[in-house]
């Protein structure tokens, strides 16, 4: 499968290291439709492709939008991009979160770090058929205030009346006055029912294990609990085994899986 | 007399308690209110007590021998601060700060300290009630100590750009 060509619309400087794409389709590709949770494979030029979350609005076909944060060759030479330039994409790849699944439940999404880029689209999925769910909590955590991902929007969701937004940092700042401390110690503060919840998870994998500990710890049920794993990809569709652990596909089954389905796999890093 | 026997009887950290123990607790508990910046206590100062937040914010810190303050967590609404006074030699280990507007109940440390060298008893399901906080406390803090969204980390493999400022 060959990369489209499609045009940086604009870039967004997120955090110091973090930034976001909005790209249009050349060649008159048209809509882009995507389910929440699923990645591409963006190609840069000359340097290389790398699997992405799509980050933006899955109702807003129009635009394709991932956020990005610079942490090696591609990623950084992706940061150069400037509106105009040309980026390689294929996709849509993968498995995303069980937003259908989890109508009529409540719903916790645990994010940190870039893991909230991921889950954005299922805060606007959720939001635009927020009659179809019960209790609603988002809780963030990152490292410093600086590094707070999407800071307007949290805001944003932070002032309605039926969702819970708890944002926390590890480390605080002079004139932070919000919550300092793991995202873990948010979840014995988010009001939901563990029987009936739907949990969905990204962030770095030792933050996913503390905080499926946690979870399990207010009963939240292991099949409930779902993350989205991160392995080395290449192919994006299960052809080239980069992403294979047994017969699992990281690329192909998942990204996002229940955890009850990896747990066997979840402390592996090279595969 | 207003008493605080019905907020302590509800507390999640007193709940399942025998009625005589927190009627004894409730004889070591008075209201206490702390403005935004207000100390509740401070590093090496005596503890005599510990506090059930009921409202507002409280940031721990620790100073560095810059004597700077990090702040390394804050407590919030239905939490407790403060296990030192269950320790010998009883001192702060950190300052406690409040951010905003704090009411708390203060539980006499001292006070309870007597009570649970008298009664073993609810000595001990005082003790498994602050065990299980120290647990998640310890557990937090391992993973604050990770770092775990800093490139350099490790937790996702040293990023390039760690390895190239490295080699600068
Ligand atoms: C399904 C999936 C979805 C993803 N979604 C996103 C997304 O939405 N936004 C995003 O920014 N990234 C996302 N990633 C991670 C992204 O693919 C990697 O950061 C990227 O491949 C790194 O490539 P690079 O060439 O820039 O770095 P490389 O030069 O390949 O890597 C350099 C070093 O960085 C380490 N490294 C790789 N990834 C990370 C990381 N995430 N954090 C810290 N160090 C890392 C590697 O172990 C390596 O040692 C996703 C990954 C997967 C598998
Ligand atoms: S990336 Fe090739 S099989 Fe998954």
């Amino acid at each position: 499968m060959l990369p489209h060509p499609f045009t940086v619309e604009r870039v967004r400087r997120e955090t110091h290291d973090t930034f976001t794409l909005e790209l249009k389709g050349t060649n008159g590709i048209g809509g882009f439709s995507f389910a929440p949770g699923q990645f591409n494979m963006l190609y840069r030029f000359g340097t290389g492709e790398v699997p992405i979350s799509i980050s933006g609005d899955p109702e807003r076909s129009d635009t394709l939008v991932h956020t990005i944060r610079a942490v090696g060759t591609v990623t950084e030479s992706m940061e150069r991009l400037k509106k105009g330039d040309i980026i390689g994409v294929r996709g849509p790849f993968g498995r995303g979160w069980p937003v259908l699944e989890a109508r009529g439940c409540d719903v916790l999404i645990v994010a940190g770090g870039i893991g909230l880029a991921p889950l954005r689209p299922v805060m606007y999925r959720l939001l635009s058929r927020r009659e179809q769910y019960g209790k609603i909590a988002i809780l963030y955590g990152t490292r410093t205030p600086s590094d707070i991902l999407y800071s307007k929007e949290l805001e944003q969701w932070r002032s309605r009346f039926d969702l819970q937004v708890r944002v926390t940092v590890d480390r605080g700042e002079k004139d932070w006055k919000g919550h300092i401390g793991v995202v873990t110690t948010l979840i014995p503060r988010a009001s939901f029912d563990p029987h009936e919840a739907v949990a969905m998870i990204c962030g770095p994998e030792v933050m996913m294990r503390f905080t499926i500990r946690e979870l399990e710890k207010r009963g939240v049920r292991r099949s409930n609990i779902h993350v989205s794993m991160e392995r080395n990809m290449k192919c994006g569709i299960g052809f080239c085994g980069h992403c294979q652990y047994g017969p699992t596909f990281v690329c192909k089954d998942g990204p996002v899986f229940p955890y009850e389905k990896i747990e066997h796999i979840f402390r592996i890093r090279e595969i | 007399m207003h008493t605080l026997e019905p907020i302590l009887t509800e507390h999640p950290f007193l709940k399942g308690l025998n009625h005589a123990y927190i009627q004894l607790i409730t004889g070591c508990a008075r209201n206490v209110r702390f403005e935004p910046g207000q100390f509740l206590f401070r590093e090496g100062e005596e503890a005599n007590e510990f506090y059930i937040i009921r409202h507002g914010r409280v940031v721990m810190e620790i100073f560095t021998p810059e004597r700077t303050a990090i702040p390394i967590q804050t407590v919030e609404e239905g939490e407790i601060i403060g296990w030192s006074w269950l320790i010998p030699p009883y001192h702060w280990h950190f300052d406690a700060q409040a951010v905003d507007m704090v009411r708390a109940i203060a539980l006499d440390g001292k006070c309870l300290r007597n009570k649970c060298e008298e009664d073993h008893d609810m000595g001990y399901e005082l003790l498994k009630r602050f065990a299980h906080i120290m647990e998640q406390r310890l557990q937090a803090a391992r993973l604050q100590l990770l770092d775990v969204y800093h490139p350099h980390s490790g937790v996702a493999g040293p990023s390039a750009r760690a390895l190239k400022n490295k080699k600068r």
